[in-house]
């Protein structure tokens, strides 16, 4: 397969998996708001946080009111992270890789885009979010499905799916780190409440919240949270999942001895890391360590396949 | 309210009807169908035709003057099919094989024993001032001696129900892709009508193009790595570029995907490693295709490519220089160059051409450029051109100071009563003009596309077909009934 053509569709991948995670954030984001109590607000600046776009927000917006916030995630083109820069993205990409997908996954992500272009006004209204969101990942479900079902295993298969799962683990580890911060108030007296509504959230963003509760049957709290969404094998979330999934992928390339050599590197870190009571500031610099090895992971694919 | 046909006016040939409610023979099905529909129900199937094209992503891409960037746009597609009736085209289709043979036996002797000029048939000045000829081509023997291995020939009918070559594509001819999806939108809007006409398929024509390329290898290798070469995404035919590529099997490549290694190979960069490409379909033109040997500047092209062509390791096609007949001067010597080397009349007429290059047949052309349309020798796209009845005073003497300063560069021809054809517009049917552009293959055997690519001027009164100038196009049935009116 050509290099370039590798390229596209991993990058292709990425921006379906971005598109369908933003929609996700912003919807749990949407219940939390409605279930906290009158005078606490969770707030919506920390979705802003959670894409690393801050510079690019206080640009464009006085304030990170509910409105703004929304409107730049679902459709703002100054926003290269929005759902809708992200599917017109995949889609161009998809554009000129169109001879080496399927044409039905081609007419799929043509047909979303469209969907998101016409309907991203409709989506930032609050009575038709939910519904807009839900499509959207729906889309994206379904475009995932489609290549998993009917594309054929070459390189092009395992390129979506290394682009699918590295930007997975970048999510997940995005979402912990924003949310595992300063979303209440440690001192209030409902935190505890609080804290487990907090975690909920974040599980059922991923959709993990009901296989959590099957897995782990306890009171949801922060360690056990944490630790599923890092290491749970069986969680195809979790960050290790992911970094497992692209190893596979990679494993089945020439010239790959680099790239698992960084896969290897940063899972290492991940198994490393003690939940139990960690600090919020190592907690931190731990997820910085893994984003970093994600960053290497990209290089390492880059240098050997794309170039 | 029904399709009344009663008001359907045209002053030129229509393709469907005698006249106004009388159709021809072969047309009374299809007429019949349109009648029976109200307009409702007409103004839904375009919708529908429409919203398929946009599903699909059948596309081309434009200059949009508004963000100053490159968009792609939905193909404009129109729903009624032409239809031409098979007796009438198997004689077209042996035109066509005759002139593209005709025309790559002229192009391999310009690059080799120039006998034709020799022997006073074509003048050596045309030759000379050509802008397609490359000197760099001189002495090569493509296989088969073909140069232009895909042509697309743009044919009119006149008022006098007669089809006329207008000019011969022989560089980079797009449109084959729109013609074969044209074919699956009007399946999907008309299923009954197949079933009363049964056109022939035209979906025979990826499998075509492989096996002439294929053909084209040096080797002999049971699957040869063919690769479709694009100027990329923002080139107006992208869509056909990915379409082909696809249909075929090959690999769609770009000139950044490609290099030419010290043994005169061609390889392209793939996450394996370099893979050596056997034959090329090229979709840029010559003069970017490779920036040792032609513009310096290009980005689009593969250093080395002329010499790998040249030391025989890859198949080009078209081959570079192929464009030298694809003149407009040029092209009003076809019916000598088919005489010349097959001793055979034309069995398609080329329309009457005013060379600017003879002394009196400019001056008659500056005399009546009120009634002529005057061409560029080296444009395609529509660009460029004079219509005579329908300009200003100014652009005509504009016109005529161009010709004087550069006769060569210049023909004339009458304007053409070109045929029309029934055309949605709004919720109505109206008359529309057409032309045809069958594709010719060319490799060890000579293979024409059942009917071709009919593009439609969708404004009244427009003569401009090109799709970047608001054009759009039709289905094209070939038939196996008869004709008459």
């Amino acid at each position: 397969m050509l290099s370039r053509v590798a390229e596209n569709i991993y990058w292709l991948a990425r921006y379906v998996e971005r598109a369908e995670n933003v929609a996700r954030l912003i919807k749990v984001n949407s219940q939390l708001v409605l279930d906290t109590p009158k005078g606490i607000t969770p707030g919506w600046e920390p979705l802003v946080n959670i894409t690393g776009l801050d510079e690019i927000f206080t640009d464009n917006y006085a304030d990170a009111s509910e409105r703004n916030v929304v409107k730049f995630l679902i459709e703002d083109n100054n926003n290269p992270s929005s759902i809708v820069s992200c599917l017109c993205y995949a889609r161009e990409n998809c554009r000129t890789v169109r001879e080496a997908l399927p044409r039905s996954a081609w007419e799929l992500l043509n047909e979303l885009n469209m969907f998101v272009q016409e309907n991203a006004r409709n989506g930032i209204t609050k009575k038709g979010r939910e519904d807009f969101l839900n499509d959207v990942i729906a889309g994206s479900q379904q475009f995932n499905g489609l290549i998993g079902s009917v594309l054929y295993r070459d390189e092009g298969y395992h390129f979506a799916r290394i682009g699918r799962n590295l930007e997975r683990s970048d999510m997940t580890t995005r979402i912990i780190d924003v949310r595992s911060t300063d979303l209440f108030d440690d001192d209030l007296i409902e935190s505890r409440t609080l804290d487990a509504l907090q975690w909920i959230s974040v599980l059922k963003s991923m959709s993990g919240y009901q296989s959590f509760r099957r897995q782990v049957q306890i009171r949801v709290s922060r360690a056990p949270v944490l630790d599923y969404l890092f290491t749970e094998m069986l969680f195809p979330r979790s960050v290790l999942h992911c970094l497992g999934s692209v190893e596979e992928s990679v494993a089945t390339f020439v010239n790959s001895k680099k790239t698992l050599a960084s896969i290897r590197k940063t899972a290492k870190i991940i198994s490393g890391i003690k939940t139990e009571n960690i600090p919020k500031s190592e907690l931190h610099e731990s997820i910085d360590e893994i984003q970093l090895g994600i960053t290497h992971i990209h290089q390492a694919l880059s240098e050997s396949y794309f170039l | 309210m029904a399709i009344d046909l009663t008001q359907y006016k045209t002053d030129f040939y229509d393709e469907m009807l005698a006249a106004a409610n009388r159709s021809r023979t072969f047309a009374k099905t299809i007429v019949q169908q349109l009648r029976s529909m109200d307009e409702d129900e007409l103004s839904l199937r375009q919708d529908a035709a429409d919203l398929a094209i946009k599903e699909m992503g059948i596309t081309f891409t434009v200059y949009n003057d508004e963000d100053g960037g490159m968009i792609d746009r939905s193909w404009p597609f129109d729903i009624v099919p032409r239809i031409i009736p098979k007796s009438e085209w198997d004689s077209i289709e042996a035109g066509l094989i005759q002139r593209v043979k005709a025309l790559n036996l002229f192009i391999n002797d310009l690059y080799n024993d120039q006998q034709i000029i020799k022997d006073g048939v074509f003048p050596k000045e045309v030759l000379k001032d050509s802008k397609n000829f490359r000197p760099q081509c001189v002495g090569v023997n493509p296989p088969n001696g073909v140069w232009a291995h895909i042509c697309g020939s743009d044919l009119v009918r006149d008022s006098d129900g007669v089809m006329y070559v207008l000019e011969d594509n022989l560089r980079v001819p797009s449109g084959v892709s729109y013609m074969l999806e044209n074919r699956l939108i009007t399946k999907r809007v008309f299923p009954e009508l197949f079933e009363s006409y049964a056109p022939l398929p035209v979906d025979d024509y990826p499998t075509q193009l492989y096996e002439m390329l294929a053909g084209l290898q040096s080797s002999n290798k049971k699957r040869p790595a063919i690769a479709v070469l694009t100027p990329g995404i923002y080139n107006s035919a992208y869509f056909e570029h990915a379409y082909l590529a696809l249909q075929m099997g090959a690999e769609l490549v770009q000139g950044s995907d490609l290099f030419v290694d010290k043994d005169d190979c061609v390889y392209m960069k793939t996450v394996a490693g370099p893979q050596r490409v056997d034959v090329i379909y090229r979709r840029i033109d010559d003069e970017f295709m490779d920036p040792e040997v032609f513009n310096k500047e290009s980005m689009l092209g593969v250093p080395g490519l002329m010499r790998a062509w040249k030391a025989g390791n890859v198949g080009l096609a078209n081959a570079p220089g192929a464009g030298v007949a694809d003149d407009k001067v040029v092209y009003a010597f076809v019916p000598e160059i088919i005489r010349y080397y097959l001793n055979e009349e034309p069995g398609i007429p080329n329309v009457p051409t005013y060379r600017c290059m003879y002394k009196d047949e400019k001056e008659y052309v500056l005399d009546n450029l009120d009634k002529l349309v005057v061409k560029p020798a080296n444009e395609s796209g529509g660009y460029g051109m004079l219509i005579g009845p329908n300009a200003t005073k100014a652009e005509r003497a504009t016109f005529a100071g161009l010709i004087k300063s550069n006769p060569r560069n210049y023909i004339a021809q009458p304007t053409l009563g070109i045929s029309t054809v029934p055309t949605v517009i709004g919720k109505k049917v109206e008359p529309r003009h057409v032309d045809l552009r069958p594709f010719i293959l060319s490799g060890r055997k000579t293979t024409v596309t059942t009917g071709g690519l009919t593009r439609v001027a969708l404004r009244k009164g427009s003569l401009v077909v090109n799709s970047s100038q608001g054009g759009g196009s039709k289905d094209t049935w070939i038939v196996d009934m008869e004709d008459g009116d």
